[in-house]
């Protein structure tokens, strides 16, 4: 099959959705609750290119800051998730008493499901950005800690072996054989942790904090913007969408040895 | 001295019931003596090597090498690995100094030495490749000049041409003949092949399965060095019969 026409299969599901879409929203009884696709773009345009303070429309120009608090706190949750998901995965995946020690509290904490965590959260820190930066961190903290435990105890034990005869201490072991041999897991469990945290983000949003992309989607809903609700799930969807993109370009910068091996 | 001296080495693995993987184990390995330990799957011979290597731990007897007890795997006693065990994310070069790098040498002490070796194997084209980027006798070759380069007077070889296909295994046999040739290390090589035992060793140990016991020591009469003609040979198939009914006893 041509490259056209596998992007013209592509492109038959979207185009019908669209279409019925259109169609759906232009009813008169839908009107106010499915805008049509033709109304998300002019709300969506507004929102981003729209001069902030002209008429009665609040979201005005306000698309960028949003996206910016929400991606500053995905970034501030997510960077803590990995400095302390990475190291003690590591640790308790690699020794026994890091295990004993950590595993059953990890595995305990986390059936609790991050949403049940907001009012706590909350409540311990109050209607600010570090309460929705918890809940971020808390999301993609057992991802990453999970995998990274998985990937440090599937170490070949004959690497092990062959860097001990070669004269490696215990630690390492750990940053020369462990460290990478775990790097295909770790990379694992940032990318469905980075799908957690903005999940996290948008919940937060909605009740811990004033602002984000979160925020506006609760808002808009509330005053019946279901244009702009629309356009910020579609801006979720790309932030997300780049936000991986930008982590596979890492693992495919650090994982050259492991891309090689699958071909 | 001998380079490896061990006495009455037993090893049993706790279960249910015990499983007696070596008994009473004898052997005396002299400096530069290549030795092979042969028999089939099973009879402990990888139990035996990985004990030397310090992997594991003896239940009773005595094992030392170079005079001294063996506790801990060390640069003393290097292993080539039946999968190479190199390790994927680093490079050939990378692979071949990661023993005097993690021991803290600075590149001028050792650099010179790993060049050498892996012009030795021949692969002094071949630093910048990924080991995933390598055939399987490429792999081992590296194998072997890590171990050289780390500057281990004992090689530990484990099955380490099992997995290669015939010519490719030839090769390599004839490559560690020549590397023993040039710098006379102590090998103690683990096959279940016998024309590989007698091709390359100066004394082959027979082994029986259940409890891994030493059945027969035997020397190997070929002079040196040997060239593959040696292995159709009379004295060649004279041994090998010898060994065959050793196995079948």
């Amino acid at each position: 099959m041509s490259r056209i026409q596998q992007i013209l299969l592509g492109a038959v599901v979207p185009v019908a959705v669209l279409a019925f879409w259109q169609f759906a929203g232009s009813q008169a009884n839908m009107a106010g609750i499915v805008p049509t696709p033709l109304a998300v773009l002019e709300g969506f345009n507004q929102w981003v290119f729209g001069k902030p303070g002209m008429g009665l429309n609040p979201y005005l120009g306000t698309w960028l800051s949003n996206v910016q608090y929400s991606a500053m706190r995905v970034a501030q949750g997510f960077a803590l998730a990995t400095l302390l998901g990475v190291p003690l995965g590591l640790m308790i995946g690699w020794s026994k008493l890091a295990s004993q020690m950590f595993d059953p509290f990890i595995q305990g904490l986390r059936p609790i499901p991050i949403t049940a965590w907001l009012p706590f959260s909350i409540a311990l820190f109050g209607i600010r950005d570090m309460g929705s930066i918890f809940l971020i961190f808390l999301g993609g903290f057992y991802a990453i800690v999970v995998n990274t435990t998985q990937g440090a105890r599937d170490v070949e034990r004959n690497l092990m072996r062959a860097a001990m005869m070669m004269g490696a201490t215990r630690m390492q072991l750990l940053r020369r054989v462990v460290f990478p041999s775990a790097m295909p897991s770790i990379f694992t469990g940032l990318r469905i942790g980075l799908g957690i945290s903005w999940t996290a983000v948008i919940v937060s949003e909605m009740v811990a904090v004033k602002s984000g992309l979160g925020y506006v989607l609760w808002d808009a809903y509330y005053v019946g913007r279901m244009d702009i609700v629309l356009a910020d799930m579609v801006s979720i969807g790309v932030m997300g969408y780049l936000s991986d993109r930008l982590i596979v370009f890492a693992e495919q910068r650090v994982l050259r040895w492991r891309i090689l091996q699958n071909h | 001295m001998s380079a490896i001296s061990i006495e009455k080495l037993d090893k049993t693995y706790p279960a249910d019931p015990p499983v007696h993987a070596l008994d009473k184990i004898d052997l005396q390995v002299e400096q530069g003596e290549f030795v092979a330990l042969l028999g089939p799957s099973g009879c402990g011979k990888s139990t035996l090597l990985n004990l030397v290597a310090g992997f594991e731990q003896a239940s009773s007897g005595t094992l030392r090498v170079h005079g001294d007890s063996v506790d801990k795997p060390g640069p003393d006693r290097g292993v080539v690995f039946q999968e190479a065990a190199l390790f994927p994310w680093l490079s050939v070069w990378e692979n071949v100094i990661f023993g005097p790098k993690t021991q803290g040498q600075s590149p001028k002490d050792y650099a010179e030495r790993a060049n050498e070796m892996l012009h030795i194997v021949g692969l002094s084209d071949f630093k910048k490749h990924l080991p995933v980027q390598l055939s399987g006798g490429m792999r081992q070759r590296v194998g072997i000049a890590r171990i050289l380069t780390l500057g281990s007077r004992v090689l530990l070889m484990d099955e380490p041409f099992g997995a290669l296909d015939a010519q490719t295994r030839l090769t390599m046999q004839e490559l560690l003949l020549s590397v023993w040739q040039q710098l006379k290390p102590t090998i103690v090589f683990v096959t279940h092949d016998i024309d590989e035992a007698l091709f390359l060793a100066d004394t082959i140990y027979v082994m029986s399965a259940r409890p891994g016991r030493i059945q027969a020591r035997m020397t190997v009469p070929l002079a040196r060095p040997r060239t593959i003609e040696d292995t159709t040979s009379e004295a060649f198939n004279a041994m090998k019969r010898e060994i065959l009914q050793q196995i079948r006893h």
